[in-house]
């Protein structure tokens, strides 16, 4: 019986070869020879190579019409791999592609996927073939026809009409499994493994995700069909897929729906879960965080893992290492996770872990606290109060002040966890939601404004007149404003109130007026300069005054100015001797700058010094901030600095006059870079005390910025990158930005000249060491900051090399 | 003939009355009575003593001791100047016999209140007197009438109570800091209130006996320490933290005078009750252990 249909493909095909008007009629005995055999799906394994050859030549010879109708007929797999190679051949490529998208166009995908689920027929190795041939269809189509690919074949539009095949591959699946038949699924989930692992996961479970959700909802033998094809993906591929599925699950429960308990039967799913999306990746948005702990929450089997995850992850957050090194777009993220998780544990849990979890509390906000990052202590600060509010429930809850932004608000509400059901985090959602944040401060502003009631006052226009018959006449009222306690005219008063005084009002007055009196009586102020500079430095606030530490710095710059070099002596000791607060050392690097830059501000008129000495304090004052400015000013400037070929003489022309930090530099730079490395009992800058050693690191930096144009400025140049390199891995990421910044700061100051000939090799090494940060460092603003400074150097290499020496 | 139009010079005090030693906190006149007796001013002052001052040689007549050398932050004669009630830290309020030269405590009550509200007199019928002191219970006398009591309290309000039936009638917060002085004037039914904020608060009763906002001054210097009407309800006068007394026509409360004279807040402001209007004065005490005499717009 097998011997007719076999006969009859062999003529077919050597009619075929023959070429001419038998072609037409080979093509319908080879049809009616398939219909004998029982049609397509029946044919044997020699039937089948036969007929290969025969599409095989009729691909070669493409007779008539006919011909393309005959590849959608026949066997789909066979088609499939007769075509490709069709479409290799030189010649053929064009109608080879034509027949192909005829192929996709009349659904002979979810055909070809059906046969081979059903007969889990061929080798592996044949499998492999088609499965790399339907994955990779579009990049063949693509690689031959160039430009003048269909677009069908783009990646697109091809892996959404996968995905839609599968979908109805699943459906003939289901039904089969209804009527109580058995079938394979893992041809399926070998395609969406390998699809997901060639990075099309967007593009086809688009598709599936939102199919499988609705088929899901109520049905169990979906479910159980969507858990399998996730399971039988390969471990290689597993990865893609599981990731795949948790960025596009609408919620948490969904994800439980779509994947059952993959986690728990699956190691290498266990371990991008748990591991690899939490600890060593941290780009994905909090949605993704919310649906991947959610999917752990929602079942008992799955909570184990949710109480081990959270412990992996308390034991990163509170890991110094792990805070010093890791970059805070990281650290973030294991806070968010960390603030889910304890959104979805339940009481008991945590009865169970509670001393565990106080002490990763207790290490955690004690590295945290001692970051010098503002964005690392917060992020410490509210994780410990949400970890603290959780486990003691009746007993006292940790509280600190921090600023409450949109980043806190958004962290805090991760506390509270949604209800599963009514909201559908989808990548849209977040972006809302700050929205939203960002509109409520508004609000509450104008609230406020219209808030204070105070009784209308009637016109006072009416009351004129009504007074108008009124006898009384008035006195002379115009002496009559504002009460001010008679501040000190001399500066040895201000001592002896400053030192002495009891009166309150009199010491208020006296340091509102001391800037004032010390730039007025210059010549007074130096024969006790360093004994009201040392005063000034102990200076407590006694009672509370406005801007009390803006007015103290204020008057210690007045004092400097006055008479630098003997109160710089008395100031650069003062800081590394013993019995100050962290404080007061930093007071002193503040008030230092902030001269330094008076000193070298170019002054066009006594009476604009006063204003100019202001607005850096202004810049400088809020502690935690002033890093960022500093470095404005200095990015600001290597700004200007490079730009400067294209301006030219557009410049208005400044006032000029000498430059008054000229002598005294080296007196406020030298003593300071000294003794960084003499730990004293009370301080010890190379160690717990590295956000003093920040504060002076970018001091320095900005002592040297100032000091272009001085005489001093090589050798400062020369020390401070020597100072650098001593410091260059030091492990905080805010000392490293001030290193950096000393660099631009040599690289601008410094004369090209003197670079080239006094500091080469400092400036080489100081290069390699940039080229790591730049690739290496985990702070991006390091990064930034290092790139900028290999940019200076090139500049500074093209300017010496336009200009002949 | 721009003289003509510019205002006078405030004038100075009449005269200052120094010595006691410490600073001032009340003030009282006592000169209505018939011409042969002596107009006198009881001041009350820090170290406890009430001094009695003879307006004639402007001397301490007698100073008396009796509340242990706590400050005495109240002073008021009932009927002449022979009974006097004096209040003070010791939280204490003495009656004072001082008909022919004697100084004797008759009787004192112990009011168990710390705080620096003074008390209150009211005379109901001839010889008899209703005072009102802060105190932790209330306790209501029976008297024939329906006395109502205005209370300034620390978080800024003012409340009218009826005596006799223990009630709140009704309560206006008319500051945000505590009430430090207030005065009434049940003529024109209208009252005044200062308080440690930069604000005067004129508020009047209608005939609901509702308080209600009439207006709201706003002052140069933040802090009123006391606030009187004058009898005959012209001007009032306060005494504030900056060193100046203010003179203020009542009726619209037209600034009319800041008279600076003390060098530290003034404690007190008193008007005098002379029935010749033209020798009436006005006393300020203050924190500088001085009493400014004034004598200004006498003539209307």
């Amino acid at each position: 019986m097998a011997a007719g249909p076999e006969r009859a493909l062999r003529e077919a095909a050597a009619a075929l070869e023959r070429g001419g008007p038998g072609a037409a009629a080979a093509l319908g005995a080879a049809r009616e020879a398939v219909a004998a055999a029982g049609g397509p799906a029946a044919l044997g394994e020699r039937e089948r190579a036969l007929l290969g050859a025969f599409l095989r030549s009729l691909a070669r010879a493409r007779p008539a019409a006919e011909w393309r109708s005959f590849f959608l007929e026949a066997p789909p797999g066979l088609a499939l791999s007769v075509l490709l190679e069709a479409l290799a051949a030189p010649g053929s490529a064009r109608e080879a592609a034509e027949v192909l998208e005829l192929f996709l166009r009349e659904g002979r995908v979810p055909a070809l996927l059906w046969e081979l689920c059903q007969a889990p027929a061929g080798s592996p190795e044949l499998q492999e073939a088609l499965l790399g041939q339907i994955v990779c269809l579009p990049d063949h189509v693509s690689n031959k026809l160039q430009g003048k690919n269909p677009p069908v074949f783009f990646p697109q539009n091809y892996f959404p009409l996968l995905g839609g095949a599968i979908i109805q591959v699943l459906q003939k699946i289901s039904e089969s499994l209804r009527g109580g038949l058995d079938c394979s699924i893992s041809f399926i989930s070998h395609i969406l493994g390998k699809v997901c692992v060639h990075g099309r996961q967007k593009e086809i479970l688009s598709v599936l995700v939102p199919r499988l959700t609705d088929l899901t909802k109520s049905d169990c033998i979906w479910q159980r069909i969507c858990w399998r094809l996730v399971e039988c993906v390969p471990d290689r591929w597993m990865e893609a897929v599981v990731l795949g599925f948790v960025q596009r699950a609408p919620g948490a429960d969904v994800l439980s729906r779509l994947l059952g308990n993959l986690v728990v039967k699956n190691k290498k799913a266990q371990f991008v879960v748990t591991q690899k999306m939490l600890l060593l990746q941290y780009g994905h948005t909090t949605a993704v965080l919310q649906n991947l702990l959610g999917y752990l929450a929602l079942d008992s089997l799955r909570r184990a893992l949710l109480i081990k995850v959270l412990k992996e992850l308390l034991e990163t957050w509170g890991s110094s290492s792990a805070v010093k090194h890791s970059p805070p777009e990281q650290q973030q993220y294991i806070s968010k996770a960390i603030l889910i998780c304890l959104s979805h544990l339940k009481e008991p849990e945590i009865e169970s872990c509670r001393q565990e979890l106080l002490t990763s509390m207790m290490e955690g906000v004690k590295c945290h606290l001692d970051s010098n990052l503002p964005q690392i202590r917060r992020l410490g600060m509210i994780v410990a109060e949400s970890i603290s509010s959780k486990i003691n429930t009746d007993g006292p809850v940790l509280k600190f002040q921090y600023e409450e932004d949109d980043e806190a608000r958004e962290l805090k509400s991760l506390l509270v966890q949604t209800p599963p059901f009514c909201v559908v985090p989808g990548p849209r959602d977040d972006d809302r939601n700050d929205k939203t944040d960002a509109a409520l401060p508004g609000e509450l502003e104008s609230n406020k404004k219209s808030h204070p009631a105070a009784p209308v006052k009637p016109e006072e226009e009416s009351d004129a007149e009504l007074d108008s018959d009124d006898d009384l006449i008035p006195y002379d009222m115009s002496e009559d404003k504002e009460l001010k306690t008679k501040a000190p005219v001399y500066i040895r008063d201000c001592i002896e109130v400053l030192t002495g005084s009891e009166d309150v009002d009199k010491w208020e007055a006296t340091v509102k007026a001391l800037e004032s009196l010390v730039r007025k009586n210059p010549a007074a102020t130096r024969e006790v300069s360093v004994e009201l500079a040392k005063i000034v430095l102990h200076l407590e606030e006694k009672t509370c005054i406005e801007g009390f530490v803006e007015l103290r710095q204020r008057a210690q710059v007045a004092i400097l100015t006055t008479d630098p070099i003997p109160v710089a002596k008395y100031l650069t000791s003062q800081f590394y001797s013993l019995n100050y607060s962290l404080r007061q050392r930093v007071d002193i690097l503040d008030v230092l700058v902030l001269a330094a830059q008076e000193l070298s501000y170019p002054k066009s008129h006594g009476k604009t010094k006063h204003s100019d000495a202001q607005k850096p304090c202004i810049q400088l004052l809020p502690g935690s901030d002033s890093s960022k400015d500093w470095r404005k000013i200095v990015d600001e400037r290597i700004k200007n600095k490079t730009r400067r070929f294209a301006t030219g003489q557009s410049q208005v022309e400044r006032a000029s006059g000498p430059n008054e930090f000229n002598s005294v530099a080296g007196h406020f730079f030298f003593p300071l870079i000294q003794h960084f490395d003499r730990p004293l009992t009370t301080f010890d800058l190379l160690g717990e005390d590295h956000f003093v050693l920040g504060r002076l690191v970018h001091a320095l930096a900005i002592l040297m910025y100032l000091a272009v144009n001085t005489m001093a400025v090589t050798a400062m140049g020369k020390a401070l990158l020597e100072f650098v390199w001593a410091l260059r891995f030091h492990t905080d990421s805010y000392v490293r930005q001030g290193l950096l910044s000393c660099i631009s700061s040599v690289l601008l100051s410094v004369p090209a000249e003197c670079l080239l000939e006094d500091v080469t090799e400092e400036l080489l090494e100081a290069q390699s060491w940039l080229g790591d940060v730049v690739e290496k460092d985990p702070d991006g603003d390091c990064r930034r900051l290092a790139l900028q400074n290999l940019l200076l150097m090139e500049n500074l290499k093209k300017k010496l090399q336009t200009v002949p020496s | 003939m721009f003289i003509a139009r510019m205002a006078l010079p405030p004038p100075d005090p009449q005269f200052v009355l120094r010595g006691t030693g410490a600073a001032i906190h009340t003030l009282h006149f006592s000169c209505g009575s018939q011409e042969p007796a002596v107009p006198v001013l009881f001041s009350g002052s820090e170290n406890g003593f009430i001094h009695v001052w003879n307006l004639k040689t402007h001397r301490v007549d007698t100073a008396l001791d009796g509340h242990g050398r706590k400050s005495v932050y109240c002073v008021e004669t009932m009927g002449g100047k022979d009974q006097l009630l004096s209040q003070g830290r010791d939280q204490r309020i003495c009656l004072w016999d001082l008909a022919e030269g004697r100084t004797a405590v008759t009787d004192s009550v112990c009011t168990e209140n710390v705080g620096f509200c003074r008390c209150s007199l009211l005379k109901v019928a001839q010889g008899r007197w209703l005072m009102a002191m802060a105190a932790k219970a209330l306790e209501e006398p029976s008297c024939g009438s329906q006395p109502l009591l205005l209370a300034g309290y620390e978080d800024g309000s003012v409340v009218l109570w009826n005596m006799s039936m223990g009630k709140a009638l009704s309560q206006l917060v008319c500051h945000q800091e505590p009430v430090m002085s207030l005065d009434f004037d049940s003529e024109k039914a209208k009252g005044i209130s200062g308080s440690s904020e930069k604000v005067l608060s004129i508020w009047s009763l209608n005939e609901q006996q509702n308080l209600q906002v009439y207006k709201t001054h706003k002052l140069v210097n933040a802090g009123i320490c006391d606030i009187t009407i004058r009898p005959d309800k012209k001007i009032l006068a306060t005494g504030g933290w900056d060193h100046r007394i203010r003179i203020f026509g009542w009726k619209n409360l037209k600034p009319l005078a800041v008279l600076d004279y003390h060098t530290a807040s003034v404690h007190a402001v008193s008007f005098s009750d002379h029935k010749i209007p033209s020798e009436r004065l006005l006393a300020a005490g203050s924190k500088d252990h001085r009493i400014s005499i004034w004598s200004i717009y006498t003539q209307t």
